[in-house]
């Protein structure tokens, strides 16, 4: 059985140090090893940005795609083959600005992929610029007066959007994230995962200290319930969607896989490509 | 007795115009005659001029004519705007509902049926088409028996009163006409055709059945005029071969799920129109630059921007031949008829894989939409190719890493491709430039060898058949070029020139990129003038031939570009100007 060191390369990721990022990167090879995968049966898919580059950072089979696009790819690697854990994943840029569309429609869509986002509050590979996530008033070299731009309450959204699997995490405990991310792979569903990655060198108020202030974890709530919608809203929204932990399961929705009409349960990447020709005498027939 | 005749339905949109031209039409393709149809409709759903024209014949044709021979009429507005068409001693019938009239001085002959009070007194005035379809029997002097087929097959599900009902209507209709004429009126009765069976099908049929008998088990995609029949006919079909489709949020979305999904190895394509294509560009340079297969569809319409949605155009060549940023290698395929369509699809799929890199799969609005008849598809040539994939186990690779070489650099450019799942297959792909195992790599050295050998692959492209050839004139004339629809418009335009004196050479171009040049710099050179028939404003692929083969003197344009097909009688009439 494969360990986290068998989901590891030796290629050093480009990442400043101190980047929270390299937390994710091991959370996902221990959740990797501890759920049981082997490294050819995980595909990691990720989009562009300082966390786009982790898909090459994780030994398995890695696809790094365009600005924003990582989960319509990811979609596409599980619906060829059902038989592979699919991972996205990508930064707050890259997946609630240039990809906020395929986010949206991805939670609602429901395809057992997870998808993990290093959500750092700022463009960090164009050197520092305003994201989605950013609060009012936040300066960045696009935002010199500080941003008039809302910031995306996500997992308020995601819940909105009908998502079946909504957590939130710190990048620096790293037990409770691989615990999450071994959730997130284990639901049938489409599962977010948006994990706070303090950007060191261009977020100088996000930083590790004020989430440390800031969070608060679901397991200090009392009777907190995340079968419970209504109630996971309510605690964000009290919270200003400053929370951790898993936020929203559904248990019981089916994946898009299990609801889709005639699709296959075998992989479709291994069912034969080849038709009859008498099948394909009557397709000719319906024309006639 | 005549070989072919012309007719023409029209009225409001919404008011089962096309349902008409199609009961009409299958019910003449059953009887073994070849039929050609062009829809003219707006971008709505109700309301608004509509017409379906059907061309009959005894042998094959792939054009609309030039004139009509029959026009029925649901609305004034459609003899009005129709009329023009009708030959000397056509036949115009038209719904007593709205006393038609046809302008004075023009040599038709109008018949005032009341459609749709017939149809009302038989239960419902919805059947007023069938009426039409019944007076329509008449003038060709047609058994009303002919359509019994067909309207049972139709009404099916309904029941055997409503079957009953639509046939009376259909008889109802024809009597009507019959004693309104009294009797048979001369120059309307087709010889015998002969009586084969044929598909009766449109373009975008034609690639979605062979989307399935080529092995696609996938596909993403955005509705998109005049795309969506594709994704329509697999929806219902992939499902019995344990497939699907998703309806994506958009075309970007639809253009990286497939790129996903074939790069996770099922065979997965994308359709849609230039609007569509516009929004899929980067995409194709993903699939280009990561090596990955991908067949998209780009059935082109009236650009730029919405254009002209529902209007025949050939106007996206440029930017599907140099569409994205960079350089890759990329397959332009246009298909010609609705045939080469089918088998197209297949080898789009083939192509695609055998070469890794997304093929695009052209089409135009006339080749997708209109519906004519098929000779029976030939299963014996569906091949599936999947180039260097690799279905064997592999051995331990010496990478440090224990990555495997996804992109090897190799002699023909082509590497052994793995898809996700294999053990010892570990690779990584990306749209940074990469090294052989697929990790980001800036070194020069490195580079060079890498876009060298995807540049390389298309080098020895194996293509069946680039240009179809016809006339064999070793010194023409005119040498006519086109691609796509227009080649029945052509073949109609030639034997035409050919009486008028002119020698004359016909080249359909079926693969646009790569451009086939040593297969036309011989045609062009041995012509006297080149004439590139094309529905775009600019002359694309005159340029392309310029480019290519240069002779730029001797290149003319023959352009249209008011929506319309060309007809023959206007390719006619433009050659002998430009010659």
């Amino acid at each position: 059985m494969a360990t986290f060191k068998d989901f590891r390369n030796s290629i050093k990721p480009n990442w400043c140090p101190g980047c929270g990022d390299f937390s994710v990167q091991a959370a996902i090879q221990r959740a990797a090893a501890n759920v049981g995968l082997e490294p050819d049966n995980l595909a990691v898919v990720s989009g562009i940005g300082c966390s786009g580059r982790i898909s090459g950072y994780i030994k398995s089979y890695g696809f790094h795609g365009i600005h924003g696009r990582s989960l319509p790819i990811a979609q596409g690697v599980k619906m060829a083959n059902r038989d592979l854990t699919v991972i996205a994943s990508g930064g707050d840029g890259d997946g609630f600005a240039i990809g906020m569309g395929h986010t949206v429609h991805a939670i609602r869509r429901n395809i057992d992929i997870t998808y993990i986002v290093m959500d750092n509050q700022i463009y960090g590979l164009t050197k520092g610029q305003t994201s989605p996530r950013s609060e009012v008033g936040f300066k960045t070299k696009s935002t010199p007066e500080g941003s008039v731009e809302s910031a995306i309450g996500i997992m308020e959204l995601a819940l909105t959007a009908g998502a079946t699997f909504v957590a939130q995490s710190f990048s620096t405990d790293l037990k409770e994230l691989t615990s999450i991310i071994e959730a997130g792979i284990n639901h049938k569903g489409f599962s977010l995962i948006n994990v706070f990655s303090p950007c060191v060198t261009y977020n100088k108020v996000n930083t590790y200290d004020w989430f440390k202030e800031h969070l608060v974890p679901l397991s200090s709530i009392e009777n907190y319930d995340s079968s419970n919608r209504m109630m996971a809203m309510q605690t964000l929204m009290e919270n200003k969607g400053l929370v951790k932990g898993i936020i929203y399961q559904d248990k019981v929705k089916p994946s898009y896989q299990d609801l889709a009409h005639g699709y296959s349960k075998k992989a479709l990447a291994k069912t034969d490509l080849n038709l009859s020709e008498e099948k394909f005498n009557e397709l000719m027939t319906e024309f006639m | 007795m005549i070989d072919q005749l012309s007719w023409k339905v029209g009225g409001q949109q919404g008011e089962g115009i096309d349902s008409t031209g199609e009961i009409f039409a299958m019910a003449l393709n059953r009887l073994g005659y070849y039929l050609y149809s062009y829809r003219h409709f707006s971008s709505r759903i109700k309301g608004g001029h509509t017409n379906n024209k059907i061309r009959v014949s005894t042998s094959e044709t792939r054009s609309i004519s030039d004139d009509l021979d029959i026009l029925i009429a649901f609305d004034q507005e459609t003899i009005d705007v129709n009329v023009h068409e009708l030959r000397d001693g056509g036949v115009v019938i038209g719904d007593s509902k709205f006393n038609p009239t046809v302008p004075e001085g023009l040599n038709v002959r109008l018949y005032s049926v009341p459609f749709t009070e017939i149809a009302s007194e038989l239960g419902t005035s919805l059947m007023k088409n069938m009426v039409a379809i019944g007076a329509t029997s008449a003038v060709l002097g047609l058994p009303v028996e002919s359509y019994l087929e067909v309207v049972e097959e139709i009404f099916a599900r309904k029941g055997a009163k409503v079957v009953e009902k639509n046939m009376e209507a259909i008889q109802k209709g024809a009597d009507h006409f019959n004693e309104l004429s009294g009797g048979q009126i001369d120059g309307f009765q087709l010889n015998k055709a002969d009586g084969k069976k044929r598909m009766f099908m449109i373009g975008n049929d034609a690639i979605a059945l062979g989307f399935v008998a080529g092995g696609v088990r996938f596909m993403a995609a955005y509705p998109i005029t005049p795309a969506s029949e594709i994704m329509e006919y697999l929806i219902k079909k992939l499902p019995e071969f344990g497939g699907t489709v998703i309806q994506t949020e958009d075309e970007i979305a639809a253009c990286t799920m497939a790129i996903g999904a074939n790069y996770a190895g099922v065979r997965t394509i994308t359709s849609s129109a230039g609007p569509g294509l516009s929004l899929m560009m980067e995409a194709l340079g993903l699939s280009g630059m990561t090596e990955v297969p991908l067949v998209v569809v780009d059935t082109q319409r009236g650009g730029p921007s919405t254009g002209l949605p529902t209007k025949q155009e050939q106007s996206d060549l440029m930017a599907m031949i140099y569409g994205t940023h960079g350089e890759i290698p990329k397959v332009v395929m246009a298909p010609s008829t609705v045939e080469e369509a089918f088998y197209d699809a297949v080898e789009a799929l083939n192509i695609a894989e055998e070469y890794q890199c997304p093929v695009i799969l052209l089409t135009d609005l006339q080749l997708s939409l209109g519906k004519q008849s098929v000779e029976p598809l030939d299963f014996s040539r569906v091949e599936i190719r999947r180039g260097k994939l690799v279905d064997q186990e592999l051995p331990d690779t010496d990478d440090k890493d224990g990555y495997f070489k996804r992109y090897e650099v190799t002699e023909d450019g082509i590497s052994p491709r793995v898809i996700p799942g294999m053990k010892n297959g570990i690779h990584h792909v990306t749209g940074v430039e990469h090294d052989e195992t697929g990790k980001p790599s800036e070194v020069a050295a490195n580079r060079q060898k890498q876009m060298d050998k995807r540049l390389r692959k298309l080098k020895n492209l194996r293509f069946n058949v680039p240009v179809v050839k016809q006339g064999q004139h070793t010194d023409p004339d005119i040498l006519l070029v086109g691609f796509n629809s227009t080649r029945g418009v052509i073949e109609e335009a030639m034997p035409r020139l050919e009486a008028e004196g002119f020698k004359v050479n016909h080249a359909h171009i079926r693969l646009i990129h790569p451009f086939p040049t040593d297969e036309m710099k011989p045609l062009i050179d041995s012509a006297k003038t080149v004439i590139v028939v094309e529905n775009n404003a600019t002359g694309q692929l005159a340029s392309i031939l310029k480019m290519n083969v240069g002779q730029h003197e001797k290149i003319k344009s023959l352009l249209k570009y008011d929506g319309n097909p060309f007809l023959p009688s206007e390719v006619v009439m433009k050659c002998k100007e430009l010659v």
